[in-house]
């Protein structure tokens, strides 16, 4: 159930320098196909509806693959509409590097997948961990650094974050 | 510790100058964003999160081995293991032998100050292995061969530019690197290929979860993630009192680590991970083979709990707080005198900040945590920035206290012993005991005035206490008055007929001695708005001793506070505080040093000067008693202590209220706090902590009557600005025009 709203999500992404755009889900494939600057790499999405499959992203990609990526597309199940945060799972689809090596991390997230706040994650959370799905990164804007002297983004994680809500069927 | 590496004036000016500038900027940057970010989320839901965050540790560190057992069970459920390390050599012996049978040739870390506590990187170094720190900040400071300055960011104290020489010293690149977004595109690139060809990855772990056997990581650059996940192999290594009972129990941390310790809402990355995790491992000899080479390696997960020194420190009543810091480093970047000298002058060997005492004298022992634990002057600014609510002064104190103690009695004690009314063991350093006792000083010194302020002031005088009793001789001496405050009141007739309330004012050591006149003016005040005061015959209240970790004496002192003032208390008299300082002793240190219903009669029944005085406008007396400001503009300095009261604001308002133009401080400390100023070696730094109050003051005092709370603040400002400080209640004087 949701009780996220998709504009204040897309506030709390802008403020962090995160671009969002909404599509219907017979726009997602094309949305990513504009959106995955090549070479592009992908996590197959968890959900049971929508797929990267007929996308120009390579699932499972080669060790080569992965470190050559400028793009990488992942699935989200829960999103934080006041923090524009994303939760990132470790599966065995590899979401956890296809989310951190290439410069671009665009994630597909439901909009009915939006909680509204941290309290209101945290039950979704607790949900999981119930049903054993223990393995979360809480991702909120590109990777950052001030150690440099000045905050620069895009360390050991991406540079741009790009978030697709998926709007549902109505 | 060697000699050299001793905190003295030299030292301190050294920092002063070589890193000053930049813990400066940084520390006060988090400083001000946490402050930001507690209004943004609201300060009442700020506290329930503090609240409930207490609680847990509490609670987490009461059930400790109970918690520890569990998270064994999880985790070897999961198929990792756990190994309880008793301190630095066992743990670095077990995670050796795992680097071991991984074959491993080189390990890459993230960040964790548990590590660092255990020398993790020249044990393994020893072994034959390349370590690399991947957060940014540790890994400057690796290349630097220098230690951690702050314990959120290790490398703060050092400017771009220093780095750019760093790193192109070092690797000596192709291009230069003359600015942040490339010293962070090389270091991304040179350790992204370690991260990849590393066979072990070492992380910490901010939370340990029982139940599930889950680690939580916040980070912002990404770098645990990858350390977690991409060798096959994984170690996190955390303090046992890093675990909380389930991820239910994250939460309020969650909330509070990053807004505590950078003023973010939230990390960047907040990882919730239960290894070992289902992420594919990695085969990057199959480079061009699917399914990231299809490697057939089983990841393997090792927790390591490090005891190190903290199931004693659970059975100390004193230390165990300690067990509840979560490293955010507020108390760091709240602390004036952390923002002037950072953890290389404010740290031991491994932790930094204000509960750096707390943590060295727990695992290293009191002789490390001695080298720094004197900056603490005990302004509290830190006690309410700390999200688990430790009382970080008080650790500081018992741990001085304890260092008293440990010395051998010198010769000095013999000469000293009989003249001290204290209750300090023989070899409490001479000088801690003078500065303790200043009771005694003033009483002395106000008895034979004006004779001792002349004898005083001469340079042989100075000479001799700077050189026995290490008192700067650039610092101005109070001047004791030969009429005391109590005895002007005692010949006094109260001209209240019929009074709404009835006063104990409290006459604190330096209004009764030396600051007389904002007694007199208090007094006054008091009377004009329809109080009947009396000037109780009562010593110190035992802040002094106390600064100095005096217990045993700041304890008898509060006995004897309790014992003359509570009848006045019982006789329905409220008791007026003129010294912050010493009304903060009252609310908050009393409930260490007195019976808790004692603390609580005084706490209850005890009054700051203006927020009484706040508190009769508010009930109907009237201001038009007292004269008016005319739009006069003050500039207004708190004191730290009573900041950290909440009681700032009465003093504006009244000032207010009365037609002044109020202009207030927002330093977190002037740097003087009682005795520290006075002390030869801190001189330099108090100086240099104030020069940002005189900085916000200069530009006004000319127009503007400065005005200061805290007698010490008094004296500091006096210092650093043109002579003439007040207390605000001088400015409501009746008699005053």
């Amino acid at each position: 159930m949701s009780s996220g709203s998709v504009e204040q999500f897309q506030q709390s992404l802008s403020r962090l320098d995160a671009a969002s755009t909404v599509v219907s889900p017979d726009e997602l494939e094309a949305t990513i196909a504009d959106l995955a600057d090549p070479p592009a790499i992908g996590a197959e999405l968890p959900f049971d509806d929508l797929s990267l499959a007929e996308t120009p992203v390579t699932l499972g990609p080669s060790p080569a693959q992965l470190r050559d990526a400028v793009t990488g597309v992942t699935g989200s199940r829960m999103g934080i509409a006041s923090l524009g945060t994303v939760a990132v799972e470790s599966r065995e689809e590899g979401d956890e590097f296809v989310a951190l090596y290439p410069e671009r991390h665009v994630v597909v997230i439901k909009a009915s997948d939006l909680r509204s706040d941290l309290a209101d994650a945290f039950g979704w959370i607790r949900g999981e961990f119930e049903a054993d799905r223990q393995s979360f990164i809480l991702a909120t804007g590109p990777s950052s650094t001030g150690d440099m002297g000045a905050l620069v983004q895009g360390v050991h994680g991406p540079e741009q974050v790009h978030i697709v809500i998926v709007r549902d069927n109505e | 510790m060697s000699e050299s590496e001793q905190l003295d004036a030299d030292r301190i000016r050294t920092l002063l100058e070589s890193e000053g500038d930049e813990i400066k900027e940084n520390t006060r940057l988090f400083n001000a964003e946490r402050y930001d970010a507690v209004e943004a989320v609201g300060e009442a839901e700020h506290e329930d999160n503090r609240s409930r965050a207490r609680e847990i540790k509490e609670d987490a560190i009461e059930r400790l081995p109970e918690l520890v057992d569990r998270t064994r069970e999880a985790v070897e459920a999961n198929g990792g293991t756990v190994y309880v390390a008793d301190d630095a050599a066992d743990a670095n012996r077990y995670i050796s032998e795992v680097a071991d049978d991984a074959d491993a040739d080189s390990v890459v870390k993230s960040k964790s100050m548990t590590t660092e506590e255990i020398d993790l990187n020249e044990a393994l170094e020893a072994d034959g292995l390349d370590v690399w720190e991947t957060d940014l900040g540790e890994f400057v400071v690796q290349i630097a061969e220098e230690a951690p300055s702050h314990i959120v960011g290790p490398s703060l104290h050092k400017s771009r530019e220093e780095i750019t020489e760093l790193f192109e010293r070092e690797f000596d690149p192709d291009e230069s690197l003359d600015s942040a977004e490339k010293l962070t595109a090389f270091a991304r690139e040179y350790l992204g290929g370690r991260i990849d060809d590393a066979e072990v990855g070492v992380t910490g772990a901010n939370f340990v979860m029982a139940d599930s056997g889950s680690i939580a990581l916040v980070t912002n650059e990404g770098n645990a993630r990858k350390c977690a996940s991409i060798p096959d192999t994984h170690v996190a290594v955390a303090g046992i009192e890093k675990i909380i009972p389930s991820v239910a129990e994250l939460e309020p941390f969650a909330e509070l680590i990053s807004r505590s310790a950078t003023g973010q809402e939230i990390p960047q990355y907040l990882s919730l991970l239960t290894p070992p995790v289902d992420t594919p491992a990695i085969d990057f000899d199959s480079e061009d083979e699917p399914g990231f080479g299809n490697s057939d390696a089983d990841r393997e997960f090792h927790l390591v709990l490090l005891d190190n020194g903290r199931r004693e420190m659970r059975e100390d009543d004193d230390l165990r707080e300690t067990l509840y810091c979560i490293r955010c480093g507020a108390c760091a970047n709240s602390c004036a005198n952390f923002q002037s000298v950072g953890g290389h002058a404010f740290g031991g060997e491994t932790y930094t900040g204000g509960i750096a005492t707390g943590w060295e004298a727990g695992i290293e022992g009191n002789d490390v945590a001695e080298e720094f634990n004197d900056l603490c002057t005990g302004c509290s600014r830190c006690v309410n920035a700390c999200p688990v609510k430790i009382d970080i002064p008080w650790i500081n104190t018992v741990v001085r206290d304890r260092i008293n103690r440990g010395k051998d009695p010198g010769f000095d004690d013999m000469l000293v012993d009989g003249l001290m009314p204290d209750e300090e063991e023989s070899g409490t350093p001479l000088r801690k005991r003078f500065f303790g006792n200043f009771e005694t000083a003033a009483k002395i010194g106000s008895a034979t005035a004006p004779l001792s302020n002349a004898v005083a002031s001469t340079g042989l005088a100075r000479k001799a206490m700077e050189s026995v009793l290490g008192v700067d001789a650039r610092r101005d001496l109070p001047e004791f008055e030969r009429t005391t405050l109590r005895d002007w009141a005692e010949g006094r007739e109260s001209p209240v007929e019929a009074p709404e309330r009835r006063v104990a004012l409290y006459p604190d050591v330096y209004t009764n001695y030396v600051q007389t006149e904002r007694g007199k003016a208090a007094v006054r005040v008091l009377e004009a708005l329809g109080c009947e005061v009396v000037v109780p015959d009562v010593g110190g209240s035992g802040r002094a001793p106390l600064s100095q970790g005096m217990i045993a004496t700041a304890e008898r002192k509060a006995e004897d506070v309790a014992e003359s003032v509570l009848p006045y208390v019982e006789d329905g008299y409220d008791v007026v505080v003129v010294e912050p300082s010493d009304l903060a002793m009252f609310r908050r240190e009393y409930e260490k040093l007195l019976p808790a219903e004692e603390h609580e009669r005084i706490d209850q029944g005890s009054y700051e000067i203006l927020e009484y005085v706040f508190g009769l406008l508010e009930n109907g007396a009237s201001a038009d008693a007292l004269p008016g400001g005319d739009g006069d503009g003050v500039a207004y300095h708190s004191h730290c202590q009573q900041r950290t009261l909440g009681l700032e604001s009465y003093t504006e308002t009244v000032l207010e209220r009365l037609g002044y133009d109020v202009l207030t401080s927002d330093v977190e400390c002037c740097g003087m706090a009682g005795s520290f100023g006075y002390k030869s070696e801190y001189y330099d730094l108090s100086m240099d902590v104030g020069a940002t109050l005189a900085d916000q003051f200069e530009a006004v005092a000319d127009e503007r009557t400065v005005v200061a709370s805290g007698t010490s603040c008094m004296e500091q400002l006096d210092s650093l600005l043109s002579p003439g400080t007040r207390h605000p209640v001088e400015l409501l004087d009746p008699a005053g025009r």
